[in-house]
């Protein structure tokens, strides 16, 4: 076990470096920096001696190694839009996206899988059919329509919830919350609930299917003629065996959601790292692009390594000699 | 009454089935898939349902544990457990019977485990639905369970995975658990088909000896006539959801009284007798869908006669045993059918 998860972090390690000469080239190849830097009267010689300062006259790989040893101590240049330090920029930004992200996949997880459940189990129940109706009309949407959606109904009619912004935050540190004020609490609802409602449907969909599977198998079977309550057929033994997919695939929803975060940030006007990334876009700040590339590559990378090893947790027959080659069956 | 049903004639028997139906309503009509469907099981006794696949015997079994899958349900008939009506009881009344006073063994060892839990969870929380045993005392009970059917260095085995066990093994976990809360009754669903020839007559002799040391009573659905042989006290016969022979085993294994029991016994390799070849049935049984009129093997039968292909028989006395069969009637068979497909 140890030499998988051994093997799991020089992986990842090659993964992020993939991302890196990704968001390195970015500097290479959209448009000269030095343009964007200075202004029109700038002479060459000026420009010349800028060039040699930042080490844009090095060869490529050094200035890739000087990247990638720059960026893992969080120095990532200033941005061209503000001169301000990109690390702090995004640092700033990033509390905001990851609580909208925590809300929308507990949102998705806490209502996503009971309803797979219930509908797993009771799959002709007129409310089960309802569901999975309504879980079409959640997946084919989009996200910025469902947002918009949300905020003339509860934001313009209803006038309940705030239709953008955090609301207030209180200052921990360097992370600002919304969790401890009833304004940023209240504006953090509609945006989780449009960015966690495809992953909600899509989890829905995942464990009934699982759970009709289950529900089929010799062992549930087994389990009825041991005389075992339904609660403990369906909750101990069905859901646990429809885990190993539902912890993969919410893995992999966790990062998109992060990375999507982008087009609900939007909608809401909410300040995070992909309101960030947006506007630096619009601007061409390819600091702040290539760090929000690294900083979303890394915690896709954090998020796969801990979904490998829940695996451990959840499955016994992978903890056994030999197991881990059996993850990737998975 | 003939001899054969001596046992339940002096005590009342632990399980009656009388009359059962099952179907199965499909597109194109009710299938009947268990047609009509009597027997007893004594204390204690062990009884052999025999037949191929499709005759019913699993569907009789599941019936009787109460976990027909649907769209299958019990369409006629009753079952008695100990006297007390159990085929149409609620699901919940049901379920504190099964594992408590029935248990089950299926085919498969592999699969009839839960994978992601040890062996003695799988065990100390089924003692602990049935049983009202402390955690610790459950865990004691299971431990004795492990080493009562045979897995060596219980102990530490108990914390094991179903994937650590051999198929053997798991099969011998299997009936563990459907000893727990000491059933008084035990279904096994083909116990030995999924494993291999020498592991199946271990598994076989530590059934047959648990259950006389429990007093289980067992009904025991296989395709197997060498295990009916060397299990059962008494067995019964399926055919095409009715049962064609019941009696003593010793009786229906050496003196078949219906012809498509004669025909099983000829087709069982046997090597004390030299036989230039094994006999066979021809044809293959109906489906469902196609059961003939008048006795449902009258298309295979080398002995029929007019009357079977119009009249259905019952079950009649021949012999030590019951059979199906015009044979034993009075009335005989009647006039004898051109052959068309026998000698085919």
């Amino acid at each position: 076990m140890l030499a998988f998860i051994l093997r799991r972090i020089l992986q990842s390690i090659a993964v992020l470096l993939a991302v890196g000469v990704v968001a390195f080239s970015l500097f290479r190849y959209v448009g000269d920096p030095i343009n964007a830097m200075v202004g029109q009267d700038t002479t060459m010689e000026e420009r010349a001696e800028l060039r040699t300062k930042l080490g844009l006259n090095d060869p490529a790989p050094i200035q890739f190694l000087n990247f990638i040893g720059n960026a893992m101590q969080g120095k990532f240049g200033l941005s061209y839009r503000t001169s301000e330090p990109v690390g702090r920029l995004i640092l700033e930004r990033v509390p905001a996206t990851l609580e909208l992200s925590l809300c929308a996949a507990i949102f998705a997880l806490f209502v996503g899988v009971p309803m797979g459940v219930y509908t797993g189990l009771y799959p002709r129940h007129w409310s089960s059919r309802l569901f999975q109706a309504v879980s079409l009309i959640g997946i084919s949407l989009p996200t910025f329509l469902i947002g918009i959606l949300l905020i003339l109904v509860f934001a313009v009619w209803l006038r309940l919830l705030p239709s953008f912004g955090r609301g207030e935050t209180v200052q921990i540190g360097w992370w600002t919350t919304n969790f401890l004020t009833w304004s940023g609490l209240k504006a953090l609802i509609l945006p989780s609930i449009t960015l966690g409602l495809f992953q909600l449907t899509l989890l829905m969909r995942l464990v009934r299917s699982e759970m009709l599977e289950v529900m089929r198998t010799e062992y549930i079977k087994f389990a009825r003629a041991r005389g075992l309550t339904n609660r403990a057929i369906y909750f101990g033994h069905a859901l646990k065996n429809t885990l190993v997919p539902v912890i993969t695939v919410t893995g992999l929803q966790l990062g998109a959601l992060i990375a999507f975060a982008i087009v609900t940030e939007t909608v809401f006007a909410w300040p995070g790292v992909g309101q960030l990334f947006i506007q630096s876009v619009q601007f061409s700040d390819i600091p702040v692009m290539a760090a929000y590339l690294l900083l979303i590559g890394l915690l896709f990378v954090l998020i796969n390594l801990t979904v490998d090893l829940l695996y451990f947790v959840v499955d016994p027959r992978l903890r056994s000699q030999g197991g881990a080659a059996r993850v990737a069956g998975h | 009454m003939a001899p054969s049903d001596k046992i339940s004639t002096n005590n009342p028997p632990l399980l009656e089935v009388k009359n059962l139906r099952v179907e199965f309503p499909t597109r194109r009509g009710t299938l009947l898939a268990v047609d009509d469907v009597s027997f007893d099981i004594a204390p204690g006794e062990v009884l052999g349902v025999v037949g191929e696949s499709g005759a019913g015997k699993s569907l009789t079994g599941n019936a009787i544990i109460g976990l027909l899958e649907p769209p299958g349900r019990i369409a006629g008939g009753e079952i008695r457990l100990e006297g007390r009506r159990i085929d149409n009881l609620p699901y919940e009344e049901m379920r504190k019977i099964r594992g408590a006073r029935i248990g089950a063994i299926f085919q498969d060892p592999l699969t009839s485990l839960n994978p992601l839990y040890s062996v003695g969870r799988q065990l100390v929380e089924t003692i602990q639905t049935h049983l009202p045993l402390s955690a610790a005392a459950a865990r004691t009970r299971a431990l004795d369970l492990l080493k009562e059917v045979g897995i060596p260095g219980a102990e530490s085995r108990i914390d094991h995975y179903p994937h650590q066990f051999s198929g053997g093994m798991r099969q011998r976990v299997v009936i563990a658990l459907a000893l727990c809360a000491g059933p008084r009754l035990i279904v096994a669903d083909e116990p030995t088909t999924a494993l291999d020839v020498s592991i199946q007559a271990q598994i076989i002799a530590l059934l047959k000896r648990l259950c006389r040391e429990h007093g289980t009573a067992v009904m025991l659905v296989t395709h197997d006539m060498g295990v009916i042989a060397e299990t059962a006290d008494r067995v019964a016969v399926m055919y095409a959801g009715r049962i064609a022979e019941i009696g003593p085993v010793r009786d229906v294994v050496k003196h078949a009284k219906h012809p498509y029991t004669k025909g099983l016994m000829g087709s069982i390799p046997s090597l004390g007798v030299r036989t230039e070849r094994l006999t066979q049935i021809d044809g293959a049984m109906p489906r469902l869908t196609e059961i003939p009129t008048g006795c449902a093997f009258n298309p295979r039968c080398t002995e029929r006669g007019q009357r079977c292909m119009v009249e259905r028989p019952d079950l009649m006395v021949a012999g030590t045993s019951r059979a199906a069969c015009w044979l034993h009637d009075r009335g005989g068979v009647g006039a004898p059918v051109l052959k068309e497909t026998v000698d085919a």
